[in-house]
């Protein structure tokens, strides 16, 4: 089947009717039973209003169904005795107050969970969007996860080999890790995210099971990752939910859930080593803008909600591993820096939350290199203990300090060269310079198909630092 | 706990608004619903009450049940405190696993103190003695490194009418009668509530960090507060985790408040295999963890503070010299901010609560070195890190924090970006070094501290006017002079402020060592 045939055509995700009732793979409720009624008192964009029913729990999940007999999930966010608003996920245009159905579930949003679900597509609550019928679930659980306690964490330290030579390098990556791409809009972090995928390898690691949520992203982009898990065999072991650009606003709330909730389910229950790919948390972020406004809560930075923080970290901290469990859930979310800022509150909050970043930039892309990542600004925080002797190589650490000095100098002195030009600079300046086009060229610079195992990309770093004295 | 003080009527986030059927008190602790989920009354008006759930509320529903409990939000206090993770309202964590397994539920009870362990209690009064609040009944033996005193808790006093004899006791076991009270070595405390003491006592003997840029350039007294801006990546939790490690103190708490779950965890796994230099002993034996991550209760991320400096000052009172470490009043503040917007409250700046400072105040204040009712000398020192917006100082939590503090380290991006750590930005921290300090490293360590510091402050302000001039006309252009200070600015950089934390023995630098160094450097630099 083609890719474009299954993720290009806009499969509406109301296409099966009281989809929720049936035991698949999806947002579902547990048990049968709850309150239902007929009307509701008022509709605003995507809330919805009840008035006069007791007894409905917080964050229940809720269907609205209205006069074209289509449900429609959502989530209770309020609820008192008298009043109580729902969040609808899905388009509420057709939606009449007197006509409408409303039926409380009882219980939180669940999403089943199986094996059966690794390779497949879903859209972004979690029904099949491959056209396929629903796999069957083992399992149901609630979404929103529950915290991981911190002394059953194991620490990790098990190094994860990119292939990417400035990854393995200097912002060593390892198992159950968080670490976010920053990038820009047109800068390559969608072929940086699929070749990390592709090469991911660990000596523990047989296979990497994939987890990818699409949030708010062009069906252009989508059909590439799924191309490429296709044809590079990913395909198999991956589970995707996809939320479109175009689909309501509310469902991308819930997405990065149902991804994790999946993720947790493969890592801890299955022991798969997973990588889970959130793209792009911006459009996240925006969305949990927008439903904030609608909700008439009251802003903090830059119209952001209050809660921004805690709401990213309830998403990043599902990474991690746990003490006597085999698998692991490394995330790879991508932010794309609004307008290049990096102080924007989605990429600030995001890297007080997650264990450093990797940061593209548009001067260095501009010549041509790939991966663009910027030395200075990324920084992985779990490497020290992921690197050296019994993991990567023992003069790993003393390289990479040595690299990152130099690169610093680098810069110096290419900041120099601009002012006073290059014939004004010392020899010392001007090997540094002669090294920076180097790194660039030699080690920084990778085929998109290129695979550097540690031990090479280290020697290519032993390599060019001979131009230092 | 009778029958229900109330029901709920209505539920959004960790915020609870409940009909009283009975009166409840301000701050009051109360348990929410029929999973007893543990909350704090924040506002009154008229028969509603509001509280603050400290617990995931999902699935919690109008109708339910409140229960009062008649006191304000406590944490227990005793012996067994030390070595344990605690979250943000006092729940062992370690218990919790052992209950609950890998992941924190939801009405997940355990009593913080270990009500079956014994503890070897060796009495210090008589029968008939006399006794007042801080008086000490005995000593038990907590770690192998803190004999932890067992003393007459604040507001009891009279003649000892029993007293147990040297024998293992559990916490809840009476050990004591004062009168007619039957004392414990379980004692409570109302987190929001400053212990009592005898006397402040003048801030002049340093905290020695072994920390080289901290402890020559902006030192912190003992019962000080500090705080700690520093945008991500700056090396905040490295420089922190070194406090940690290589703080002269008997007691450390480290409050992880809305952080990573993998840095406490690097902790917990961390400490036992970490040596007190002092003592030779484990760090993990002196050390108490607050662990209230990212993804854990909001409303718990705003009183694991609280619980923290109380236990703080529980051990300040039994005589010693205890250090807790925050990270970070960001992510406080934004819990503060969080429960503020869920109440529907005016926001101030940048969406804060319009008391913030005072909120920042009553925790920076709980610090102190004094006289505690025992009649001995105790200290608790504070360090708040801070993590501001886009490392953005004028940011209101960084700005009030500087009205409260007068130790201030400033983690700088640029240094750390050139790797070097800890960060300290010379330019732009400060402290405050009062001459009983200077007289303390005069008569402790060197008496050329203070001038080798003032010289080396001010080296250190002409290199950075140098490299100024550098940056704009290449540094060729400098006079020799110049250019020999930007190279011994450069070499001071790499061999002094920065201090490799991952080395074994440059990890921490003991006083007089670094004056040695200092006083090595500075005759260089008059050449």
């Amino acid at each position: 089947m083609k890719v474009e045939a299954q993720t290009g055509v806009s499969v509406p995700h109301t296409a099966e009717p009281c989809s929720t009732d049936t035991p698949v793979c999806a947002l579902r409720r547990k048990k049968s039973g709850g309150i239902e009624r007929r009307g509701i008192a008022e509709l605003h964009g995507p809330l919805a209003v009840i008035d006069g029913v007791s007894g409905v729990s917080a964050d229940e999940q809720v269907d609205v169904v209205g006069s074209d007999g289509v449900p429609r999930l959502g989530r209770v966010i309020t609820t008192s005795e008298s009043r109580i608003v729902v969040e609808i996920f899905g388009v509420t245009d057709g939606l009449a107050t007197s006509s409408t159905r409303v039926r409380f579930a009882g219980e939180p949003l669940h999403l089943g969970v199986g094996p059966e679900m690794l390779g497949r597509l879903f859209d972004g609550t979690g029904h099949p969007r491959d056209g396929l019928p629903p796999p069957a679930p083992a399992e149901v659980r609630p979404i929103i996860g529950a915290p991981i306690n911190p002394v059953r964490r194991e620490y990790p330290r098990e190094f994860l080999q990119t292939g990417i030579s400035v990854i393995d390098a200097l912002n060593s990556v390892v198992l159950g890790q968080k670490i976010p791409i920053f990038t820009d809009s047109g800068l390559e972090h969608d072929e940086l995210a699929m070749q990390i995928i592709r090469q991911a390898s660990a000596p523990s690691v047989e296979r990497f099971a994939v987890v990818f949520a699409a949030l708010g992203l062009p069906r252009e982009t989508v059909s590439r990752y799924i191309e490429d898990f296709r044809r590079t065999g990913v395909r198999s072991r991956m589970v995707a939910f996809l939320n479109f650009a175009d689909d309501p606003t509310a469902e991308r709330l819930i997405t990065p859930r149902c991804a994790l909730t999946t993720a947790e389910y493969l890592a801890f229950d299955l022991g798969y080593h997973v990588l889970v790919v959130l793209n792009d948390m911006t459009n996240y972020g925006e969305a949990l803008r927008e439903m904030s406004a609608a909700r008439g809560e009251i802003p903090s930075r830059k119209g952001y909600p209050g809660y921004l923080y805690s709401d990213l970290a309830s998403l990043f901290e599902r990474a991690g591993r746990i003490s006597g469990r085999p698998g692991s859930v490394t995330q790879i979310p991508i932010v794309t820096l609004p307008s290049g800022d990096i102080g924007h509150p989605i990429p600030d909050l995001t890297g007080y939350v997650t264990e450093g970043q990797i940061v593209l930039d548009r001067d260095i892309a501009r010549r041509g290199v790939y991966p663009p990542v910027a030395v200075l600004p990324s920084l992985s925080r779990l490497m020290s203990d992921g690197i050296g002797a019994g993991s990567t190589r023992e003069d790993h650490p003393k390289i990479a300090k040595r690299l990152y000095a130099a690169v610093a100098r680098t810069e110096r002195a290419r900041a120099l060269a601009s002012i006073i030009g290059v014939d004004e600079l010392t020899e010392v300046e001007r090997r540094y310079l002669r090294f920076g086009a180097r790194f660039e060229k030699e080690f920084l610079n990778q085929r998109r198909d290129e695979t550097r195992g540690i031990g090479e990309t280290l020697d290519i770093a032993l390599e060019i630092l001979k131009e230092l004295p | 706990m009778s029958g229900a003080a109330g029901t709920i009527r209505a539920i959004s986030g960790w915020v609870v608004r409940a009909h009283l059927d009975q009166p409840l008190v301000m701050r009051e602790l109360v348990h929410v619903g029929t999973e007893r989920l543990i909350g704090e009354v924040v506002g009154l008006d008229r028969d509603e009450a509001n509280v603050q759930v400290y617990e995931e509320t999902s699935g919690l529903a109008p109708g339910e049940p409140l229960f009062g409990t008649g006191e304000p939000l406590s944490v227990e206090l005793g012996p067994g405190l030390l070595g344990e993770v605690f979250d943000g309202v006092q729940r062992p964590l370690r218990a919790l696993a052992g209950q609950e397994g890998d992941f924190i539920g939801r009405g997940s009870r355990a009593p913080a103190l270990d009500r079956e362990k014994l503890w070897t209690f060796s009495p210090r009064v008589k029968v008939g003695d006399e006794v007042q609040a801080g008086s000490i009944l005995g000593v038990v033996q907590e770690t192998a490194m803190l004999l932890h005193p067992i003393v007459v808790p604040p507001g009891i006093s009279g003649r000892v009418t029993s007293i147990a004899e040297e024998s293992p006791r559990r916490v809840e076991d009476v050990i004591a009668t004062v009168n007619d009270n039957k004392l414990t070595m379980l004692q409570r405390w109302r987190v929001r509530t400053p212990r009592p003491l005898l006397e402040r006592l003048p801030l002049e003997v340093p905290l020695i960090t072994r920390q080289r840029v901290l402890d020559t350039f902006f030192p912190l007294a003992r019962g000080a507060a500090a705080c700690m801006p520093g945008g991500f990546g700056t090396g905040k939790t490295v420089t922190q985790h070194q406090l940690c490690r290589w703080s002269d103190a008997d007691v450390i708490i480290f409050v992880g408040c809305g952080e990573r779950g993998n840095e406490i965890t690097h902790l917990v796994r961390e400490l036992p295999e970490l040596i007190d230099p002092r003592t030779g002993r484990l760090l993990s034996e002196r050390t108490i963890l607050i662990a209230n991550t990212s993804n854990m209760p909001v409303s718990a991320r705003e009183a694991s503070l609280f619980t923290g400096v109380t236990i703080g000052e529980y051990y300040r009172d039994l005589g010693f010299h205890v250090v807790l470490l925050a990270d970070s009043l960001s992510r406080w503040a934004e819990a503060l901010r969080e429960i503020s917007g869920r109440l529907e409250e005016m926001p101030a700046e940048e969406g804060y609560p319009p008391y913030l400072s005072s909120a920042l105040a009553a925790f920076f204040e709980r610090a102190g070195r004094v006289k505690n009712l025992s009649g001995t000398e105790g200290s608790l020192t504070l360090i708040g890190a801070i993590s501001p917006a886009a490392g953005d100082l004028t940011e209101p939590v960084t700005r009030h924090s500087q009205r409260f503090v007068r130790t201030f380290w400033t983690l700088d991006r640029q240094l750390a970006a050139a790797r070097v750590f800890p960060a300290i930005s010379i330019r732009a921290s400060y402290s405050d070094v009062p001459p009983a300090m200077e007289r303390w490293w005069s008569e402790h360590v060197s008496p050329s501290w203070s001038s080798l510091r003032v010289e080396a402050l001010a080296f250190l302000e002409e290199a950075g006017r140098c490299e100024e001039t550098a940056r704009l006309m290449g540094v060729d252009s400098l006079p020799e002079r110049e250019r020999f200070i930007l190279g011994m600015a450069e070499e001071f950089r790499e061999g002094f402020l920065s201090q490799n934390a991952f080395d074994p023995v440059d990890s921490a630098c003991e006083p007089a060592k670094q004056v040695e160094m200092l006083e090595m450097y500075m005759k260089k630099v008059r050449g």
